[in-house]
C-alpha cells in the first residue's frame, strides 16, 4: 500500500469524523464531488494530453484543491471518438471531466455518425495553447521558410513530411502549408509526436511540424533546426526563430488548445466548482512553470461561456481546414 | 570512468536506509499489482506517479523503479501460477511455466524466472553502462522498414510454435492479426471494423482481452473438464531443498539465459519494439537452438528462463530510447517519460551530459530494485505455491473474479469483459478441436506493430515495395528471418528422418 | 455430437465468420492505392481471406478424413463436461449482466456465493467468508490503493460515505 494510503489508514477515524462535520456544514453552501472524478484523456498514455492530465492530477493532489481524487482514464479510441461518445452517453454526470486535443473539433466533423455535438458539452476552462514549429534536420541546407518551399517544390511527392495521424493537428497544418504554397508532399503518419521527432533525427523523413516539447531535446543537442513558428509572437525557447507573420505569412497560425470540458447537462453548481478548481490549477506555480519550459502559451484563461464561444470559432476554422483538404464535404 | 563513478554513486544512493525502505515497499506493491491478471507495471507506475511528487526526485525514481521491477516479476508469477499472462511481456512465460506448475514444479519455474531475470538485468546494466551512446545512434537508424523487418524476425522465431495441423495454425495467426486490426486505421485515420456500431470497438481489441479470455476463462473451462470439478490442480509441495534442486537443474539453461540477455537488451533498445517482442523472440530462439525442442511447451525450465531473462534485459534496454530519444518503448515507460517531463527533465541526447545523476541514479536503482525483487520473490515462493494447494472449486471462481476485474481495469469498459468471456468460450472450443491458441495471442501482440510499420514504409516510399531490401539494415534482418524459418525446417526434416528410421511408427 | 461433426460445424462457422470479417473490412479501401500502398481495409480483408482459405482446407481435410478429429466418433463433450460448462458460463454471464445493474461488488458476492456453495459444495462458513471478503478486498485494492474505479451500477450512492473516508 502506498504511503499516503498508509498514512490515511492511521488517520481514518479522525478523517471520518472531520468529513462528516464538513459534509453537514457545507453541503448546502457549495457543491463538491461526492466520489472520485473521472479525468478522461482523449488520447493514449505518454502523449501531451496525458502528461498534462497527470500533472494536473498531481497539482490537485499536492495542493489539496479537492478532497476527492481526479483519476486519469485514457480513452484514445478512434482519435477521441470513444472519449466523446463516452461523455455524450454520460450526459448529466457531475463527476466526469475531459482534457481535449483539437480532435475535439475534427473527430465529430469527420464522423457525423457519432452523433456528438460539442456545443452541448459543458465548457470548464482553457488551460493552454500548444504551439507548432516547422522542423528540418540540422544537416539540411534549408535555413528559412523560403529555402524550404523551394526545396519541397523541387522534390514534390518525394518530400516526406512526418506527423501524427491523418486528420489530426500535424496533418491539418501540413494541409495549410500545401494550400498556401501550392506544393504536394507525401505525408507519413506515426503514432505519436515523439516518434515523429525521432524519425526526423534518424533521417527517415524530411520535415515535421512538431511541438516544441517534442523536439527540444534534439534541438538542444544541435540535431534539428526550427525554420518558423506558427505563432503570433516569438517563443521564449527559440528567440531566433521568426514567426510566420515576420516572414510574410501571417495567416499561418495554428494552435492546439488544451481545455477542460464536462459532459452535456452538468449542473451549474458543478460547473462553477470545476471552473474554480481548474482556475487554481492554471494559476499554480507548477502549471505555469511547466508551460514556460515546454513552449506552451498559458497566458490567457478562458472559462465557461468565453470558452464555448472560442470552441465555436475553432470549430468553424477546422471545418474550413478539413474541407480544404477534402477530408469532409 | 566518470560513468562508473556516476553508476557507483547511483548504487550508493539506492542503498541509503530510507531508499532501501522505499525499494522494499515498491517491490512488494509491484509484485502484487503485477500478479493480478490485467494489471501490470503500467498501473503501478501510473498510480504512484503523483505520490512521487511528494518525495524528492531520487527517492521517487527508486520507488518507481522498484514498482516497475516488482510488477515485471508479478507478471511472471501470474503466468506461472494462474496460467494467465498478467502483461504482454509475460505471454511466453505461460508456455512452459504453466505446464511446470501443473506438474507440481511451480517453485522450479519461479526460480528459473527469478534467476533469469536477475542475470538479464545484470547483463543489460553492464551493456547499458558500456555502450549507451553508440547504441542510441544505432536506434536512430531504425526506421519503419527496419521495424517491419524486425517483426518478420519475431514471427520467424515462432514458426515452430504452432501445432502439427498447419491450416489450423495459420488460421489462428490470421485470427489474431485480424482482431488486432479492429479500431482505428492509423494511416488513413478512419475508424475500422466497428462491429454493430458498439463504441467499445473504437479502442480496438487489446491483447489482454484475448489473453485473459484464452488463458483465464478458456484454460479454467479446460481444467474443469479434465479434472471433472473437484480434484486439486497439482500436488504442489515446498521444501528448501527443492529450491536448491531447482538451481542445480537450471545449470542446463545457462547458455539460454546468457544469450537471451543479449537478445533482450538489443531488441529492447529499438524504439518501437520493447520487452514484448524481445521475450517472444528469446523463447523462439531458445526452442530453435535447443537440443530437444520437443520438451518446450511441456515444462522446460529454459522455456521459462528465456522469456523472463529477455524481458528484464529489454526493460533496462528500453530505458535507452526513452532517455535519449524521448520515445517510450512501452506504456510504462510512457508514464515514466511523462514523469520525467513533469520533474523538469528533458529527454534527449543531452540528458546523459546534463543530468548524469538522474540517468545513472535511474540505472543504479533499476539494478538494485532487480536484485531486491529476486530476493523478495524467492522468499514469497512458499506463499505462492500454497495458493495452488487450494481445491479447484475455490481457485476457479476466484480466478474468474480476477479475470473479470482485471479485464475491466485497463480500459474501464465492461464491453471488454464481455469480449473476454466470448473469446474464452470460443477459443476453448477451438482448442478442443486441436486449433493451437498461442499463435493468436502472439499475432494480436505483434499485429499492430507489423501493419503500421509495413504501411508507413510503403506510404513513405510511395508504394515501392523494394524499399525493404534496398536498405541494408532491413535487408540484413530479413535475411536473418528467412534463415530462422529455413533452419528449423531442415532440422525438423532431418529429425523426422532419424526418428522414422530409428523408432518406426512410435507416436510421441 | 461426435467430434467429427463438431470439426465440420466449427470449420463452417469460422468460415462464415471469416466472410463476415471480409465484408466488414471492405468498408475501407481493400486494394492497392497507387503511391500509398495497401488501403485501410486491405490488412484485415486479406487476412480474413486467409482465415476463410484455412477453413475451406480444413473442411476438405475433414472430407478426406485427414485430421485425427475428423476420424473420431467420440462424443465431442460428455454429459458431465456439458453440465459444468453450462453452469460456469451461465454464472459468468449472470455475473456480468448483474454488474451493469447492481455493480461489480454485489455481483461478485452473489457469484461466489452460488459457485462455492452450489458447485463446489463448500461449507456455509467458508462460502460466506470468501464471498464477503473478496469484494471487500477488491474494493480496497482497486479503489483505495490503485485508484481504479470499478463499475457500481445503481449501488453507487452506497459508496459515497466510503469515499469520504478513504480519500
Amino acid at each position: 500500500m502506498s504511503f499516503s494510503s498508509l498514512k490515511k489508514l492511521a488517520l481514518l477515524p479522525v478523517i471520518a469524523v472531520c468529513s462528516l462535520a464538513v459534509i453537514s456544514s457545507t453541503a448546502l453552501a457549495q457543491w463538491a464531488p461526492k466520489k472520485p472524478v473521472e479525468f478522461i484523456i482523449m488520447a493514449g498514455t505518454g502523449g501531451g494530453a496525458d502528461q498534462m492530465a497527470r500533472l494536473m492530477q498531481s497539482i490537485i493532489q499536492k495542493n489539496e484543491f479537492s478532497k476527492q481524487p481526479f483519476i486519469p482514464i485514457n480513452k484514445p479510441g478512434g482519435s477521441g471518438a470513444e472519449a466523446l461518445r463516452y461523455l455524450k452517453d454520460k450526459s448529466g454526470d457531475d463527476h466526469i471531466v475531459m482534457i481535449t486535443l483539437n480532435s475535439f473539433y475534427t473527430t465529430p466533423l469527420q464522423n457525423p455518425d457519432l452523433g456528438v455535438d460539442i456545443s452541448t458539452f459543458t465548457p470548464i476552462g482553457r488551460m493552454a495553447l500548444d504551439t507548432f514549429l516547422l522542423w528540418v534536420h540540422s544537416d539540411s541546407d534549408i535555413k528559412s521558410l523560403e529555402d524550404y518551399v523551394g526545396a519541397v517544390k523541387v522534390k514534390g511527392k518525394d518530400w516526406k513530411m512526418g506527423g501524427t495521424g491523418q486528420g489530426q493537428e500535424d496533418s491539418l497544418l501540413t494541409g495549410m502549408l500545401q494550400n498556401k504554397f501550392g506544393f504536394e508532399v507525401t505525408y507519413v503518419p506515426f503514432p505519436g509526436g515523439g516518434t515523429v521527432a525521432k524519425n526526423l533525427i534518424g533521417k527517415h523523413i524530411d520535415s515535421t511540424v512538431n511541438n516544441p516539447s517534442e523536439q527540444l531535446g534534439f534541438f538542444e543537442a544541435g540535431q534539428s533546426r526550427p525554420l518558423v513558428a506558427f505563432t503570433p509572437d516569438r517563443l521564449p525557447q527559440f528567440p531566433d526563430v521568426p514567426t510566420s507573420a515576420e516572414v510574410g505569412h501571417g495567416d499561418l497560425v495554428y494552435f492546439m488548445q488544451r481545455s477542460i470540458n464536462a459532459p452535456p447537462g452538468v449542473s451549474a453548481e458543478a460547473q462553477a466548482y470545476y471552473i474554480d478548481l481548474f482556475k487554481k490549477v492554471f494559476d499554480s506555480k507548477e502549471w505555469q512553470e511547466f508551460c514556460a519550459s515546454d513552449g506552451i502559451f498559458c497566458d490567457e484563461w478562458l472559462a465557461g461561456d468565453d470558452l464555448a464561444a472560442y470552441h465555436q470559432t475553432e470549430k468553424a476554422k477546422h471545418t474550413d481546414l478539413l474541407k480544404g483538404m477534402g477530408l469532409i464535404k | 570512468m566518470e560513468i562508473l563513478d556516476a553508476l557507483l554513486q547511483g548504487f550508493a544512493t539506492a542503498l541509503s536506509p530510507q531508499n532501501l525502505m522505499l525499494m522494499m515497499l515498491g517491490c512488494i506493491i509491484g509484485l502484487f499489482v503485477g500478479a493480478m491478471p490485467g494489471l501490470g507495471s503500467v498501473n503501478g507506475v501510473a498510480i504512484l506517479l503523483p505520490v512521487t511528487f511528494l518525495v524528492p526526485p531520487t527517492g521517487a525514481i527508486i520507488f518507481l523503479a522498484a514498482v516497475y521491477y516488482g510488477a515485471m516479476y508479478g507478471g511472471a508469477i501470474s503466468s506461472i501460477m494462474l496460467g494467465i499472462p498478467g502483461a504482454s511481456t509475460a505471454v511466453a512465460t505461460v508456455f512452459d511455466g504453466r505446464p511446470l506448475a501443473l506438474q507440481g514444479k511451480a517453485d522450479w519455474a519461479l526460480v528459473a524466472a527469478a534467476v533469469g531475470s536477475f542475470v538479464g538485468g545484470t547483463v543489460s546494466v553492464i551493456l547499458f553502462t558500456l555502450f549507451a551512446p553508440p547504441l542510441a545512434d544505432f536506434a536512430l537508424k531504425f526506421g519503419p522498414q527496419e521495424e517491419f523487418a524486425l517483426m518478420m524476425l519475431a514471427f520467424a522465431t515462432f514458426i515452430g510454435l504452432g501445432g502439427d495441423d498447419i491450416p489450423k495454425t495459420i488460421f489462428s495467426i490470421a485470427v489474431g492479426l485480424v482482431l488486432a486490426a479492429v479500431g482505428l486505421d492509423e494511416i488513413s485515420g478512419q475508424p475500422r471494423m466497428i462491429f454493430f456500431d458498439l463504441p467499445g470497438f473504437y479502442h480496438g481489441i487489446n491483447f489482454l482481452v484475448l489473453a485473459i479470455g484464452i488463458y483465464g476463462i478458456g484454460e479454467i473451462l479446460w481444467t474443469l473438464e479434465t479434472s471433472q470439478g473437484d480434484v486439486k490442480v497439482s500436488q504442489a509441495s515446498f521444501a528448501a531443498k527443492r529450491i536448491v534442486d531447482a538451481f542445480k537443474k537450471l545449470k542446463a539453461s545457462i547458455v539460454t539465459i546468457i544469450s537471451s540477455s543479449f537478445l533482450g537488451y538489443f531488441v529492447g533498445i529499438l524504439p518501437a519494439a520493447g520487452a514484448t517482442p524481445a521475450s517472444l523472440m528469446a523463447y523462439g530462439v531458445a526452442k530453435t537452438m535447443s537440443k530437444d525442442p520437443n520438451t518446450f511447451g511441456k515444462g522446460n525450465m529454459s522455456g521459462v528462463a528465456a522469456p523472463e531473462t529477455a524481458n528484464n534485459a529489454a526493460s533496462t534496454g528500453s530505458m535507452l530510447p526513452m532517455i535519449t530519444l524521448g520515445i517510450p518503448g512501452s506504456p510504462t515507460t510512457a508514464i515514466l517519460l511523462g514523469g520525467m517531463i513533469i520533474w523538469g527533465l528533458r529527454p534527449g541526447p543531452l540528458l546523459f551530459v546534463n543530468q548524469p545523476e538522474f540517468v545513472w541514479g535511474l540505472i543504479g536503482s533499476l539494478y538494485m530494485a532487480n536484485f531486491f525483487t529476486v530476493i523478495i520473490n524467492i522468499a514469497f515462493i512458499p506463499l505462492f505455491v500454497s495458493v495452488l494447494k487450494l481445491p479447484f472449486t475455490i481457485l476457479a471462481p476466484i480466478i474468474f473474479v480476477l479475470c473479470i476485474v482485471g479485464g475491466y481495469a485497463p480500459t474501464q469498459d465492461l464491453h471488454d469483459v464481455w469480449l473476454i468471456v466470448i473469446f474464452g468460450v470460443v477459443f476453448y472450443l477451438l482448442r478442443k478441436l486441436n486449433y493451437p491458441v498461442a499463435p493468436a495471442v502472439l499475432a494480436i501482440v505483434l499485429g499492430p506493430l507489423t501493419e503500421r510499420a509495413l504501411r508507413q514504409s510503403l506510404v513513405a516510399e510511395q508504394g515501392d515495395i523494394t524499399t525493404f531490401i534496398e536498405r541494408p539494415l532491413s535487408a540484413t534482418i530479413l535475411v536473418l528471418a528467412v534463415l530462422l524459418i529455413v533452419l528449423p525446417a531442415i532440422k525438423m526434416a532431418r529429425q523426422k528422418n532419424n526418428r522414422t528410421s530409428v523408432a518406426d511408427g512410435k507416436q510421441p | 455430437m461426435t467430434t467429427r461433426s463438431a470439426e465440420l460445424l466449427m470449420a463452417v462457422l469460422m468460415g462464415l465468420l471469416s466472410v463476415f470479417l471480409m465484408w466488414k473490412s471492405a468498408e475501407l479501401e481493400i486494394g492497392w492505392i497507387p503511391d500509398r500502398g495497401p488501403g485501410g481495409g486491405a490488412w484485415p480483408f486479406w487476412l480474413s481471406a486467409v482465415m476463410l482459405a484455412c477453413c475451406i482446407i480444413t473442411i476438405f481435410r475433414w472430407w478426406r478424413k485427414a485430421t485425427p478429429e475428423s476420424r473420431s466418433s467420440v462424443e465431442f463433450m460428455d454429459k458431465n463436461t456439458r453440465r459444468i460448462n453450462y453452469i460456469t458460463v451461465g454464472s459468468l454471464v449472470a455475473l456480468l449482466g448483474l454488474t451493469h445493474i447492481i455493480g461489480i461488488y454485489f455481483s461478485i458476492f452473489l457469484f461466489l456465493l452460488f459457485y462455492l456453495r452450489f458447485v463446489g459444495r463448500h461449507s456455509w462458513l467458508l462460502t460466506g467468508t470468501l464471498s464477503v471478503a473478496s469484494p471487500v478486498f477488491l474494493f480496497f485494492f482497486f479503489e483505495a490503493m490503485l485508484k481504479i474505479l470499478l463499475p457500481k451500477g445503481y449501488s453507487e450512492p452506497l459508496f459515497y460515505p466510503l469515499y469520504q473516508i478513504i480519500y
